[in-house]
């Protein structure tokens, strides 16, 4: 029987389990140093902010594995030996594979500042960094002040969660406002505003200089490139991540940043195979970048490289872009390409809308010259995705797309709906007359 | 601000403590002229009972109802007992000895408590509401900008099954326990209440208009707190406006003034077989004889149960009973809403929870047949059983225990909505409905699931919601009582509650929206 070793229990190693095992009656096994089961990473801030404990991040109960014969080894793989079809664990063990995928995720990024090795520095990633955040900052007493390095998802969540223990927060931020190298400059100043309101010391165009160490070799300050030193106890470094893929440098394995993978999420070499936040394609998908540390492309590889390993050989084709975050209390979603100002293409123009007091606002990005919809922002809306897909499949341009606005509105019952403030703005600027359409389930429905 | 919430607990504490207190306190002292009044309504035949409290009881005061309540119990056992053996059954005393003694307690309270309603109901009542008041009120600056806020429910004791909810468990379950089973010390409570009592039904209050009353204040001042914490959530401030104006308005007004209409006690969202008396002997026969409206709730009742409920279920889910209307919901959401995140959400508990839940429901509908069966028949018993012991049993077992003790009891360990999930018999007989032919669902937004299981830690119901989001199929699931709480606290607008065509209701999938197409056709056509 075909042995599939997966290295990482990451949602995209385990989609992939569960979807060779659904094909197939080949033997599996998942390879973590990280924990027994696969948790989903995005919810570790809810176990720090007391919203759940560790175990409910785990989608699947233990019994789980066993039953459908998926075999965990808890280890730390050292290396890859292609010639020999095996990996080499850090415990001196080895696995034999007929087929191995790798899907190791990513390690937060470090920039070689001064001191980003000191005790209380850490990133805000794994198992391990949630436990150690647990250890450095349990409480307000203990942490008086935490430096939040890089303005992005991460950095923000993990302001929120130890703003939920009352610890005082500084966020560096190198750009001159809020995540703006991807969200344009109407919703970016939102958030800016909302983090204020949260009592978050944010402060824009700040770099890190240097983390300071006290007598212990903890980390008892920053300075930063304004001159100013800010004491704090812990220093969160959040500035992006990227492909952990250490382990395979000299395996053979052709690495850039991640592993190179082609269309089919091959590697370089035969039966190897990477998916997830660690695989790097070639040449981007589209507008997609190379390397996609996203929880939904990840698990989309897990799906398509299943496909391939049980004899259907298929490319890996994400479908319309789509993502999705929190910050703070502001949901956001995004379907299609709306690109912040430093991204924007040459044709994309867009429509804000903004509401008076609340804290919603939308961006419909268009082709200045066909009107084709590119895409939409929301923060604060929730908005069906069937639809917005099916949208931008059938290229509708953005006159349509503001007439029917309504069926994709998927904000709870009762929710005040916008739409008819939305649309009376766009024509007020476009000087179009749409008017909206009520809601139909026939037409929400009429792919399903 | 924590200084105020801080004085709102003590103040909450003492009226709790003192509340607590008064079952073992109070003077009582039972005159001449009241006890034959007893005797006469009770149509006592006993002289052995009526002896032995006319020298140990009458005329004397006594000082507490532990006192009172075993020299009155100890005389109607010893009176039976020789009745029994000597053959009287004429003379044996059917009262329960606590419902007897509850009686004689309520008809002799002598002293400050039976005297000054008004400030003991303050000093209880009063007190509790204004303490909780300014615990939760605070909130609305403590809990920070709206959103949802349920941090630290898993760093504290009350909220984490710690000690503070173990003692909130002793003291609902001994709170049930003294309702159920010894209502004679709830006589000092119903002192508290009787002028409100009087003022509705034109009656002194029993141990059963107390927990009315209190039941709507609790879920009154709850609502407060479930309106400051989901002031961000109109689905969640609507619903339990509903749920709160059908406990205040239909299940204790309504049914108080009806009494002093000379009318039926009935609450008329209560539907069979929840209502599980409803069709017993001495209910029927009440209703047959009280003319026009008696036949009117007889009518609604069915009609209720056959039509209304279905018919509902298929347009809105289940939801518009459970937690838009019904009591037991009521409280669920609003005292029980801090514990929501206890129930099971293991494939074990699931197992459980579907034989326990129809297995009442079977019980509940044999124990109605053999009822009506009995009483057209007019026989006491079917194939040999005793249509009686049965009913005693399932008033005892389901009525009491499980829906009371355990049910609202068990809340601080085993969440909120213990006999909801587990017991209760129109929740399964709605569940079939929503299950088979609804057009209620909570619908998955496509591919945005991000697995983090916020929606399945918080589902009160014990639904693994995550386990369909993240397949990106819709819950349809049986047990779900619309709550709507999945939906709010998701952090990336994945669930949405609608009511929508049948057509694409169940959706199962494999590969989720967002991957390429030819893959999701491939997939999820098998």
């Amino acid at each position: 029987m075909e042995h599939i070793v997966i290295i990482g229990n990451g949602i995209a190693g385990v989609t992939a389990a569960r979807h060779i095992r659904k094909n197939s009656d080949k033997q599996i096994s998942i390879i973590s140093a990280e924990t027994d089961y696969f948790f989903s990473r995005t919810a570790l801030m809810y176990v720090y902010m007391g919203h759940m404990k560790f175990e409910h991040t785990q989608p699947y109960e233990n019994w789980f594995w066993k039953k459908n014969r998926i075999n965990l080894v808890k280890g730390y793989v050292n290396e890859v030996d292609h010639e020999n079809k095996k990996v080499n664990l850090a415990s001196g063990a080895s696995i034999n594979y007929d087929k191995l995928i790798i899907a190791t995720g990513s390690k937060p990024n470090k920039f070689g500042w001064p001191g980003q090795d000191l005790l209380g520095v850490q990133g805000l990633y794994s198992k391990q960094d949630l436990d150690q955040l647990e250890a450095n900052a349990p409480d307000k007493e203990t942490c008086k002040r935490a430096v939040i390095v890089g303005g992005g998802l991460i950095g923000i969540e993990m302001a929120e969660m130890l703003r939920t223990r009352k610890i005082p927060v500084t966020f560096l931020v190198r750009e001159n406002s809020f995540w703006n190298g991807v969200l344009p400059a109407g919703e970016s100043a939102l958030i800016n505003e909302h983090i204020i309101d949260h009592h978050i010391d944010l402060r824009l165009e700040t770099n890190l200089v240097e983390i300071i160490a006290d007598e212990n070799g903890r980390a008892k300050a920053v300075t930063t490139d304004k001159g100013d030193t800010i004491e704090c106890n812990v220093v969160g470094l959040t500035a992006g991540v990227s492909p952990n893929v250490d382990f395979l440098k000299g395996s053979g394995i052709t690495l850039g940043r991640g592993v190179k993978v082609n269309r089919h999420l091959e590697t370089n070499i035969t039966d190897i195979y990477a998916i997830g936040d660690c695989a790097e394609q070639h040449e981007g998908i589209g507008n997609r970048r190379p390397i996609e540390a996203v929880w939904y492309t990840g698990r989309m590889m897990g799906e398509t490289v299943a496909q391939t390993i049980c004899g259907n050989k298929i490319e890996y084709k994400p479908g319309h872009w789509f993502n999705s975050a929190k910050f703070l209390d502001i949901e956001y979603q995004t379907y299609g390409w709306v690109f912040s100002e430093r991204g924007m293409k040459e044709y994309e123009k867009h429509f804000h809308w903004r509401h008076a007091k609340e804290n919603i606002c939308v961006t419909v990005a268009y082709h200045k010259e066909n009107n084709l919809f590119l895409g939409i922002n929301t923060f604060g809306i929730r908005m069906r995705h069937e639809i917005f897909d099916r949208w931008l499949t059938e290229e509708r341009d953005v006159n349509y797309v503001m007439e029917y606005l309504k069926d994709a509105n998927f904000d709870p019952e009762f929710y005040a709906q916008y739409e008819k403030e939305i649309i009376s703005k766009f024509n007020a600027e476009n000087g179009t007359k749409i008017s909206p359409k009520k809601k139909s389930w026939k037409r929400i429905f009429s792919h399903a | 601000m924590k200084a105020i919430q801080n004085i709102g607990i003590a103040i909450f504490l003492v009226g709790l403590g003192i509340f607590t207190t008064l079952p073992f306190i109070g003077s009582f002292k039972l005159d001449q002229t009241t006890f034959e009044d007893i005797v006469a309504e009770k149509k006592i035949k006993s002289e052995l009972f009526i002896a032995d409290l006319q020298q140990n009881v009458v005329g004397k005061e006594f000082s507490g109802m532990v006192d009172l309540s075993s020299k009155i119990s100890k005389a109607l056992e010893d009176a039976n007992a020789t009745h029994v053996k000597n053959k009287e059954y004429k003379k044996k005393i059917y009262t329960k000895t606590s419902d007897m003694a509850s009686l004689v307690g309520k008809r002799s309270g002598v002293g400050y408590i039976a005297n000054n309603k008004g400030v003991m109901w303050f000093l209880t009542f009063g007190l509790g509401i204004i303490g909780a008041l300014m615990f939760i009120i605070p909130q609305v600056v403590t809990l920070g900008k709206k959103g949802i806020k349920n941090d630290g429910i898993y760093h504290q004791s009350s909220t984490n099954r710690g000690w503070i909810a173990w003692l909130v468990f002793f003291f609902l379950v001994s709170f049930y326990m003294v309702l159920y089973f010894g209502s004679e010390y709830a006589v000092n409570w119903t002192y508290l209440v009787d002028p409100i009592s009087e003022s509705l039904s034109g009656n002194p209050a029993g141990h059963w208009f107390v927990y009315g009353f209190m039941y709507c204040v609790i879920m009154t001042v709850m609502a407060v707190r479930m309106y400051i914490k989901y002031r961000h959530n109109v689905y969640q401030v609507v619903r339990t406006t509903s749920v709160l104006f059908f406990q205040i308005v239909f299940a204790f007004l309504i049914p108080e003034i009806m009494v002093r209409l000379q009318m039926p006690y009935y609450d008329f969202k209560n539907a069979f077989p929840l209502d599980y008396d409803f069709f017993f002997s001495w209910n029927l026969k009440e209703l047959t004889n009280s003319g026009g409206i008696g036949l009117f709730i007889l009518v609604w009742g069915i009609v209720l149960t056959l039509v209304i409920v279905p018919v509902m279920v298929y347009f809105f889910g289940k939801r518009w009973y459970c937690s838009w209307v019904c009591g037991c919901g009521g409280l669920a959401e609003t005292l029980g809403d801090p514990y929501r995140q206890h129930s099971n959400k293991s494939l074990f508990a699931w197992k459980i929870e579907r034989w326990l839940i129809h297995g009442v429901l079977v019980f509940a509908l044999v124990m109605t047949g053999m009822t009506l069966f009995s009483f057209f028949t007019e026989t006491g018993t079917v194939l040999g059983v005793k249509t009686s012991s049965i009913q005693t049993t399932y008033s005892l077992a389901i009525g009491s225990v499980f829906a009371g003790v355990i049910g609202t009891g068990f809340y601080p360990i085993f969440g909120n909505r213990v006999w909801c999930r587990f017991g209760c018999p129109l929740a399964a007989y709605l569940g079939f409905v929503q299950r088979f032919k609804s057009r209620f669902r909570i619908t998955t937004n496509g591919g945005q699931c991000i697995s983090c299981g916020n929606c399945s830690t918080y589902c009160e119901q014990g639904i693994d919601v995550r386990a369909y989001a993240q397949k990106g199929e819709n819950i349809v699931r049986s047990s779900c009582v619309g709550c709507g709480v999945c939906s709010a606290v998701c952090p990336r607008g994945v669930l949405k509650l609608e009511n929508g065509p049948e057509e694409g209701r169940i959706n199962p999938t494999e590969v989720l929206l967002g991957n390429d197409v030819d893959l999701m056709e491939l997939v999820n056509k098998k």
